[in-house]
């Protein structure tokens, strides 16, 4: 009896040993993944968005993405067009984008960049870099 | 004075007259007949014009317009844009006009093989052709359209010349777009084409050439030129001025006092009318029908009538 007291005794604090360092392992892992789950998504924004040209117009017509990413036009319509950024000289120009054709741009700096199709100017966007 | 026009089959058949300074002209559409459409105004001498086998002796200075060639689009719409723009220019050769006028989107994509395709078809008419260009034609800042068509013009692309009387304006309007906004013309071109026609006589019936139409045909398609009414304006005492565009792929009409304004049809797809459909863009139609949709244009100038005679004829007739 004494023995079996001890050792549920040994037991107890063995098994409170046993939790505390399961809910210590859990909460660094948690933490962990926390963590690593921002930086993961972080990462993730920081890569390629896209914007999609349909029916003359940019979808999403705004996009925010971070400093260091990079944004893909794509063309869906039978159209030409030709993503041109507003400012002078324009900081992005695509040229000429026939059916399916694709334009990539990467984003150094902050800002907001405003941009239209230099075939159909009604046709505008806006990229915000955070 | 009463005005009668003979309808052909597949033609559209356009006599706007008008009776000096009397804006009482009336257009009525007479009626529907296979594929052909009969307008009149009341007042004036009826003349009719044909491209191909009725095609009557014609006096006075006739020219033919051709528009949105789009050599290099290879989509449903029209895979081969050349062919057809090669059976435009058959038609338009058999009419033998003085010269020919391209209201612009020569090419698609503004590349100097689609440039070069459009001049060798062309030349098989065997006329002179005069230019302006299309947003099309303008993907590489105008670098390849001026290249080729540039000479003697002013600014990006702008100039004039006489025709047997007739003074012939071409106006550049797809440089320079501004984003959210309409085209525009420019203080620079404007102040131009004041002076230009500064010492002209308002009798000289004049022609004004551009490739975005020159009036609002329908602004949230970006149809339509922010600063036109400026430039038409300084044309205001001008007793006959005709506006003869491109770019919207279809033909509608407008007429502004002294101003009659074209549009013309491509001989590469057409459009869909303003608001019918979600977007502007390449309307794709059964195979059988694109022929009738696309097309070019005849004008005739005989001395002392004004305005002039339009005869659209689409590739089918």
């Amino acid at each position: 009896m004494n023995n079996f007291h001890s050792y549920f005794n040994r037991s107890a604090s063995l098994r409170r040993s046993i939790v505390l360092t399961a809910v210590g392992a859990c909460a660094a892992l948690a933490i962990l993944l926390t963590v690593g789950g921002i930086r993961y998504r972080a990462a993730d924004a920081a890569e390629a968005s896209t914007v999609q040209i349909e029916n003359y117009q940019f979808l999403p017509n705004t996009l925010t993405i971070r400093v260091g990413g990079s944004v893909t036009w794509v063309n869906r319509d039978g159209d030409v067009h030709s993503i041109t950024a507003d400012d002078t000289p324009p900081t992005f120009k695509s040229g000429g984008l026939d059916t399916d054709d694709k334009f990539s741009f990467t984003f150094t700096k902050a800002g907001t960049y405003a941009y239209h199709c230099s075939l159909h100017p009604h046709m505008t966007g806006k990229i915000i870099v955070q | 004075m009463s005005n009668r026009n003979i309808q052909k089959p597949g033609r559209i058949l356009e006599t706007i007259n008008q009776d000096g300074l009397d804006r009482r002209g009336l257009l009525k559409c007479m009626a529907w007949a296979g594929a052909g459409v009969l307008w009149t105004v009341s007042g004036g001498v009826p003349r009719s014009l044909g491209i191909g086998d009725a095609y009557a002796a014609t006096q006075g200075l006739t020219f033919a317009q051709i528009s949105d060639t789009h050599i290099g689009f290879n989509k449903d719409a029209n895979p081969h844009p050349e062919t057809t723009m090669a059976e435009a220019v058959a038609r338009i050769r058999g009419a033998k006009p003085s010269f020919v006028i391209h209201t612009g989107d020569i090419t698609h994509l503004s590349k100097a093989g689609q440039f070069d395709t459009a001049q060798q078809i062309i030349k098989d008419i065997g006329s002179d052709v005069h230019y302006v260009p299309g947003e099309h034609d303008w993907l590489d800042d105008g670098k390849a359209y001026l290249e080729r068509h540039g000479t003697g013009t002013k600014g990006n692309g702008w100039y004039s010349f006489d025709s047997q009387g007739v003074h012939f304006i071409a106006l550049i309007n797809v440089v320079g777009f501004k984003a959210g906004s309409l085209t525009s013309l420019g203080a620079d071109q404007i102040a131009w084409l004041k002076d230009d026609v500064s010492g002209l006589a308002a009798s000289t019936p004049i022609v004004v050439l551009a490739h975005i139409p020159l009036w609002a045909v329908y602004p949230s398609w970006g149809w339509g030129t922010a600063d036109s009414a400026e430039a038409l304006g300084s044309l205001s005492r001008f007793g006959s001025v005709t506006v003869l565009n491109g770019h919207i792929h279809q033909v509608l009409q407008k007429v502004e006092g002294n101003v009659t304004f074209h549009t013309a049809r491509s001989t590469a797809y057409p459009q869909p009318a303003p608001g019918a459909a979600p977007s502007p863009g390449p309307l794709k139609v059964p195979a059988d029908r694109l022929r009738t949709v696309l097309g070019v244009r005849e004008v005739n100038y005989v001395e002392g009538q004004t305005p002039l005679a339009l005869v659209d004829t689409p590739l089918s007739a």
